[in-house]
């Protein structure tokens, strides 16, 4: 097995502009947040692909399985109903 | 000498500099400790690249000559070049590198600031142009030098040793000719006045680090004298190599 020897492991979020949702982009290795933000900024911001850049350890995210797949999300395969298309949208309403 | 003439040779003392200091980061590409800092030098390097061509373009029209960023570039020797020596000095280790950086950035900054006030419309837009990047420059190679020395007895000798090494070179870059005598006008800065500013900057910052600035009185000078030392031959010799070879080759 490798055993990662560079630095800690951060995951890379970038916001493209005020507003926007922050996206996963990538992840970097780094000591320390400051360091973890510049590496973050020279390797995925180059072509100005953001505002804003969020930095976090990459232990600290906890994440579902596979094996949770089954239990969390096929439940909601028969529930068709949840989505909001059943409403009869008002006369003249251009959009709900 | 001709105001433009002094506009030349003051534009092409920065545009070597920076092109100088590209070429020797360059060095650095696949050889960086980690991934991450490999492209980051790298980046530094672009940044620096793009400057050097910014500041030849904008000399070239005040020589009054014909040619091209490429011919300055590629076609003139080491007794040609106007770069401060602080560029030309090898890479050395990691903390070397970083602080050729560091202090070439502190200095950068402190002149394109004022550049960037100037009544001289050229000198004012390459001072605003360049301000963001050496700004990240400084910020990046000051957070390696603070981690570097509050690390290992290993990695704060080594930035102590740089510091020693380097600052050998720091008084080449407040040498003046005549060009700054012409263009005092248009400058925005004092020379002296900034090499105090730089000088309490640097202290202070090194002071975090946990060191006193050297007190060797050697120092090397002559850059913009166009006198070099024995590195910038190497450094020509490869950068220049393809268009020596083969003049005019194109790709």
């Amino acid at each position: 097995m490798n055993v990662d020897t560079q630095l800690e492991l951060w995951e890379v979020f970038i916001q493209k502009n005020n507003g926007l949702p922050f996206k996963h982009e990538g992840s970097v290795h780094a000591s320390d947040k400051e360091t973890a933000l510049q590496h973050a900024r020279d390797i995925y911001t180059r072509r100005g692909e953001g505002r804003t850049i969020w930095v976090v350890p990459a232990k600290y995210i906890a994440s579902t399985t596979a094996d949770d797949e089954a239990m969390f999300f096929d439940t909601t395969d028969d529930k068709a109903y949840r989505h909001p298309t059943f409403y009869v949208m008002p006369e003249g309403a251009k959009q709900i | 000498m001709t105001t433009d003439q002094a506009r030349y040779q003051y534009l092409l003392r920065f545009a070597d500099t920076s092109l100088v200091m590209a070429q020797r980061l360059a060095e650095w590409c696949s050889r960086g400790p980690i991934l991450e800092e490999d492209l980051a030098l790298t980046n530094i390097s672009l940044d620096y690249f793009g400057q050097a061509e910014a500041f030849y373009n904008t000399a070239i029209p005040f020589g009054g000559k014909q040619e091209t960023a490429d011919d300055l570039a590629f076609r003139r020797s080491e007794r040609e070049y106007f770069n401060f020596l602080i560029a030309e000095a090898d890479n050395g280790d990691y903390a070397r590198t970083m602080m050729k950086i560091y202090l070439l950035s502190v200095y950068l900054e402190k002149i394109y600031t004022a550049l960037s006030t100037s009544s001289q419309p050229e000198l004012n837009m390459l001072g605003v142009k360049s301000l963001k990047e050496i700004m990240y420059h400084k910020r990046h190679s000051s957070a390696w030098l603070f981690r570097l020395a509050h690390g290992t007895a290993e990695s704060a000798s080594r930035v102590q040793q740089a510091l020693q090494d380097v600052w050998s070179y720091t008084d080449d870059l407040f040498s003046t000719d005549v060009c700054d005598e012409l263009l005092s006008g248009e400058l925005n800065y004092e020379i002296t006045a900034m090499k105090h500013v730089w000088l309490a900057e640097v202290e202070e910052f090194m002071k975090q680090c946990g060191f006193v600035l050297p007190q060797t009185t050697y120092q090397i000078q002559g850059g913009i004298k166009q006198m070099h030392t024995e590195a910038l031959g190497h450094v020509l010799c490869e950068m220049q190599y393809l268009q020596r070879a083969y003049p005019n080759a194109k790709w």
